[in-house]
């Protein structure tokens, strides 16, 4: 059942996503070759503290940590290490969410570390045009099936490919709630979204084949074809007015993230 | 974080006129009306069951006399019940 949120609830959520959005600012502003993923973390974790925030990953079905750290071939759940250094030339991607008052925020962006290879660069802009694009779809009235062919036409137009086995979601009072929302469908298709309704979308880009697959510590999704792979997340309500990212400010403005 | 995707719930086939699977539809002819729209059919192996007519007939207002030819679809958990899903003429 997908649950709509109150005016006041989605005021709750965008407190919650706003510590989202300057947390990974913060940590964006880290990003530098030498850095280990372990550090990145661990920022995140003391931000939280320092917020009266719960980082929501932390323990979410035995997850380790704060945060989701995903280099290059990697496309979500990378699990921050100490022993993992960002080298010049990475692609990182950091998702993260909080829990504030009992509701959640959840977003995530892919920076490059130091100067990277054009095509890579091409990735993280595709990717990130792809969720603006979606965000754009998120209207009372249009259908789940928009939002998700918004990114998929977008991406496949550009020559990359979305990762089918994971999903943007709803979220709430839980991090992840219905509905599911995939990175590919048909427009006019799937649930017709009303005001209140808020969506975690986050499309998963790779530069390669859509397969992926997960490694032996049951959380890092890679590529199968060891391909590139990017992914940018906001967490967004439907209102009348239309999409409300409330994982950052209400008065920012151009590009996404 | 990113959600693993569920598998989609299977979708109905545009042929399965009753979206029931694993029916078994049998030729019959109806013996007697009775109460709440049901009937007993005897199927062509001269077994007599107790048929009552698909959501999809009873929509429809497809009228069903004693003696008319059906096709009856019958669960094969029990084969003393069964539905009507179409008459013929």
């Amino acid at each position: 059942m997908v649950i709509c949120k109150s005016p006041a609830e989605l005021e709750k959520m965008h407190r919650a996503g706003l510590i989202v959005w300057e947390a990974l600012n913060k940590m964006r502003a880290m990003v530098r070759p030498g850095v280990t993923t372990k550090e990145l973390d661990d920022f995140a974790e003391a931000f939280c503290a320092g917020h009266h925030a719960r980082p929501a990953f932390k323990g979410y079905r035995g997850y380790p940590s704060s945060v989701c750290t995903s280099i290059n071939q990697e496309v979500v759940h990378g699990i921050p290490s100490a022993s993992r250094k960002l080298k010049e030339g990475d692609i990182l991607s950091m998702d993260f969410g909080v829990e504030l008052d009992g509701y959640f925020g959840d977003a995530a962006l892919t920076v490059p570390v130091g100067k990277v290879k054009p095509e890579r660069e091409k990735l993280l802009q595709v990717t990130r045009e792809s969720l603006e694009r979606a965000i754009d779809k998120v209207r009372p009235g249009n259908r789940l099936g928009d939002v998700s062919a918004a990114v998929q036409t977008w991406v496949e137009k550009n020559g990359f490919s979305v990762v089918r086995e994971f999903v943007g979601h709803g979220i709430g009072t839980r991090m992840h709630e219905e509905p599911q929302l995939p990175n590919y469908g048909t427009p006019g298709q799937g649930a017709r979204l009303q005001e209140g309704m808020v969506l975690a979308i986050e499309p998963m880009v790779n530069r390669g084949g859509p397969a992926v697959k997960v490694l032996d510590d049951d959380w890092t999704a890679v590529t199968a074809d060891g391909s590139d792979s990017a992914h940018f997340e906001h967490t967004v309500a439907v209102t009348a007015n239309g999409p409300w990212i409330l994982t950052r400010p209400s008065e920012a403005t151009g590009p996404v993230w | 974080m990113a959600r693993p995707r569920r598998p989609e719930p299977e979708k109905k086939k545009p042929g399965d006129s009753s979206g029931k699977e694993d029916a078994i539809e049998v030729m019959a002819t109806v013996v007697e009306p009775l109460p709440n729209a049901m009937f007993r059919v005897e199927l062509e192996n001269k077994h007599q069951v107790l048929a009552h007519i698909s959501g999809k007939m009873r929509k429809n207002f497809i009228r069903i006399l004693p003696g008319d030819r059906v096709a009856v679809e019958l669960s094969p958990y029990d084969l003393t019940r069964g539905r009507i899903v179409y008459r013929y003429k």
